[in-house]
């Protein structure tokens, strides 16, 4: 079966140790997490955990229930791509002397869309954001440049087709 | 100052909880960090304690008194040793969908985190074996907590639940006030029965030529012995059983077929490829029961009732699946179904199990000369106790020939550890299955390998003083691991032979009765002497050590390739 990129968004109370056991399912059916991010949710008391895969269909729905079985599971949804908007941030440190190279640098600044966070006397952060792709074409740009650190934010994600929150609460 | 005086200990509240849910039998194991939790119980006499000899031990009594009961199970164990020596049974109480809840203790909550004495962090380790587990470092938790616990234990399909309590919060003063638990939001144990899916369901079944039913623990659990038999009768439906679904339907039944799987039967198995239809009620298409996936019933239509979802479409796919409690759907399903009958199906069924008979089962059940055979005491079990004793084994070629051949009039009356396959299980949940079920004569078929998995607790059943009929079959082999050994590893018989000692001398040590059969000859008047003596009995059998059990569906095998004997 062909593999696909899944976004699952799982809802849950928030208790001690919960992810552990989450987590727990995708080692069991030796499944790899591409990203994981975790937050509140719209409802109060309600964590919302979204989490990356790539695997074939039939795969993702057996997690997808095994997730949701968890008794602190409120519940469990997975999407494909088209089916969710979603964003990621990747921060970017690099050396101040690459502000030296001034048309070069302002170009990449506008046509990366990209925020400066911080400078310091010796390096400045940037940040981006977007999908995986343009985060990583900056990446490739940036590294023969003498990049210091990258870190890539797992997705975010907020998925088109789905009933509110609440409606499964009953 | 008033206050004061309603206020009790975390470790009072625990009890106090227990009496709530009408606990019978608490079985477990004291040690440091629960001494608070058993000084309480100390003062309620009115709960039974059954003090095993290793916590393994406690948690087979517990599942096997919830087995033959229907109540949850409960478990004591102290913290680190204590609680890791629960994990087995955790985890054969999880495949098995058996309800337990156990409580261990904890070091201090200031302690955690610090690798102090038997400290272990038992949460982490029990959750995927686990249906829910928590950790109580509050004493004002507790009843809500515990009252969680049963709930969640006992609920939709039933499982295992460990509560691990810190040792300041047994100490800690709390306000008790007991609330049964009958919802929690994030969890929905029993799905509403859809109309349409049991509709689309009762279609196929009218419209089926050769419809096959196969049942497996989901009915007991249920309770829907009689709902599976009025929908058979109604419909002319053969069906057959797995391992757990055994004594769900009497084994007497005309529409009974028998045993699916590996060593099931052998018209069930060749006939699973044969049927246009078949309907699976409360069992979860282990790879036991459908050999090879790739050619199981791929020629007919699947219809799979069941109360978990992560259960439909995960080894099987569905042509129609129908959620919910095995007896509100069959409930459903009853009025929606035509009546008929198969009788030309179900012949099919019959011949081949006339086949399977001449060349298996007749020597199996009278071999007349050779060694005693495993089967040819089940037999004589059979015939002294009517189908009216609760029977429990243990792991390997005993428990097969056991399944295959025990006779059953009454539901859970099988009790046997099926998923995880855990040696030792057998002769604590004999124990426990006699004082969840006193009036019924229990009788604890195991291997002389598996009984010295756990042959410590016959110091439980010699200080409870139950009556548990403990009948050896003594191969003095590992016997299963041998019989693959000679089936598909050139009888290369590496580490499987036994050496064992004597066991009746050993049962004498413990205040209970024995003797040892070897002649054909005495086996009956040994059988009645076991049935017949007032307290527990062991009773061993040397049966013939190299025998193997047939039919068998080997590993990778389609179920229609099972086979009769070993060419
Ligand atoms: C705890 C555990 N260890 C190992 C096994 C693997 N195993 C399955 S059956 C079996 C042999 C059991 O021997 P015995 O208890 O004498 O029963 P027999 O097969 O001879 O009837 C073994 C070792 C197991 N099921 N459980
Ligand atoms: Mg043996």
């Amino acid at each position: 079966m062909s593999k696909k990129t899944y976004t699952l968004s799982v809802f849950t109370e928030n208790k001690v140790g919960l992810l552990n056991r989450i987590t727990a399912m995708f080692t069991r059916q030796h499944i790899n997490i591409d990203s994981i991010a975790a937050s509140e949710s719209e409802i109060d008391g309600i964590h919302r955990y979204t989490i990356v895969v790539t695997e074939s269909e039939h795969a993702v729905e057996k997690l997808v229930k095994q997730i949701e079985k968890q008794v602190d599971v409120l519940k469990a949804f997975f999407h494909e791509e088209e089916e969710t908007v979603y964003q990621e941030i990747a921060l970017y440190k690099l050396p101040a002397s690459i502000t030296q190279e001034l048309g070069f640098f302002e170009g990449l600044i506008r046509k990366h869309n990209i925020r400066i966070i911080s400078i310091e006397k010796d390096f400045l952060v940037l940040e981006k954001t977007g999908h995986r792709k343009e985060t990583q074409e900056l990446l490739e740009l940036l590294q023969p440049l003498g990049l210091l650190e990258f870190v890539r934010s797992g997705r975010v994600a907020i998925t088109k087709p789905m009933a509110t929150l609440e409606s499964y609460l009953i | 100052m008033t206050e004061l005086i309603t206020k009790i200990r975390g470790a009072e509240a625990v009890i106090k909880c227990l009496k709530e849910e009408n606990t019978e039998y608490i079985f477990g194991y004291p040690g440091g960090a629960i001494m608070p939790i058993y000084d309480a119980l100390y003062d309620y006499p009115e709960i039974n304690h059954v003090l095993s000899r290793h916590e393994q031990g406690a948690i087979h009594a517990a599942q096997g008194y919830a087995r033959a009961s229907g109540k949850t199970g409960v478990v004591f164990a102290t913290s680190g040793p204590g609680a890791t020596n629960l994990i087995t049974g955790i985890a054969d109480a999880m495949i098995d969908s058996t309800p337990l809840v156990c409580i261990t203790g904890q070091v201090a909550s200031q302690l955690l985190g610090t690798d102090a004495f038997q400290e272990i962090d038992i949460i982490s380790i029990s959750m995927p074996v686990t249906k829910w587990n928590f950790q109580v470092t509050n004493a004002e938790e507790i009843p809500e907590v515990l009252a969680k616990a049963f709930y969640i234990a006992s609920s939709g399909r039933p499982g295992p639940v460990l509560i691990d309590i810190t040792k300041d919060a047994q100490f800690a003063l709390a306000d008790f006030t007991y609330e049964k638990c009958t919802k929690i939001r994030s969890y929905k144990p029993v799905p509403t029965v859809s109309t349409d899916a049991v509709n689309e369901a009762a279609a196929l079944i009218n419209a089926a030529k050769k419809p096959f039913l196969i049942f497996g623990q989901g009915i007991i659990l249920s309770g829907a012995e009689q709902e599976l038999k009025t929908l058979i009768e109604k419909t002319g439906i053969p069906a057959a059983w797995t391992i757990l679904g055994l004594s769900a339907l009497e084994t007497a039944h005309p529409l009974n077929v028998g045993m699916l799987g590996m060593h099931g039967n052998y018209a069930p198995n060749v006939l699973t490829n044969e049927c246009d239809l078949l309907i699976a009620v409360g069992m979860r298409f282990d790879d036991r029961v459908t050999g090879n996936l790739n050619s199981y019933a791929k020629q007919a239509k699947i219809v799979h009732f069941d109360i978990d979802p992560a259960e439909i479409n995960k080894n099987v796919k569905a042509d129609v699946a129908v959620l919910g409690d095995a007896k509100a759907s069959l409930t459903m399903l009853i009025e929606a179904v035509d009546k008929n009958n198969h009788g030309e199906w179900l012949a099919k069924f019959r011949s081949l199990e006339a086949k399977e008979i001449e060349k298996v089962q007749q020597k199996d059940l009278y071999p007349g000369e050779g060694p005693i055979s495993m089967a040819e005491v089940i037999r004589v079990v059979n015939e002294q106790t009517a189908g009216e004793a609760i029977v429990v084994t243990d792991v390997g070629q005993h428990q097969m020939v056991t399944c295959r051949y025990a006779k059953f009039k009454n539901t859970r009356s099988k009790i046997t550890s099926g998923g995880l396959g855990t040696m030792g299980f057998c002769l604590p949940a004999a124990l426990g299955a006699k004082l969840g079920a006193p009036d019924k004569t229990v009788v604890a078929v195991i291997g002389d390998g598996g009984f010295q998995m756990t042959i410590q607790e016959l110091g439980t059943l010699f200080q409870t003083g139950a009556n548990v009929k403990i009948l050896i079959l003594n191969n003095e082999f590992l016997g299963m691991v041998r019989q693959w050994q000679e089936l598909f590893f050139e009888k290369r018989y590496s580490f499987t032979e036994m050496s064992n000692p004597n066991f009746v001398q050993i049962a004498k040590g413990y205040g209970i009765s024995g003797k040892t059969v070897r002649e054909r000859a005495d086996l009956e008047s040994a059988v009645t002497e076991m049935l017949q003596h007032p307290a527990s009995y062991l009773l061993e059998v040397m049966v013939g050590k190299e025998d193997n059990v047939f039919p068998m569906v080997p590993t990778g095998a389609s179920v229609s390739e099972v086979k009769l004997g070993p060419e």
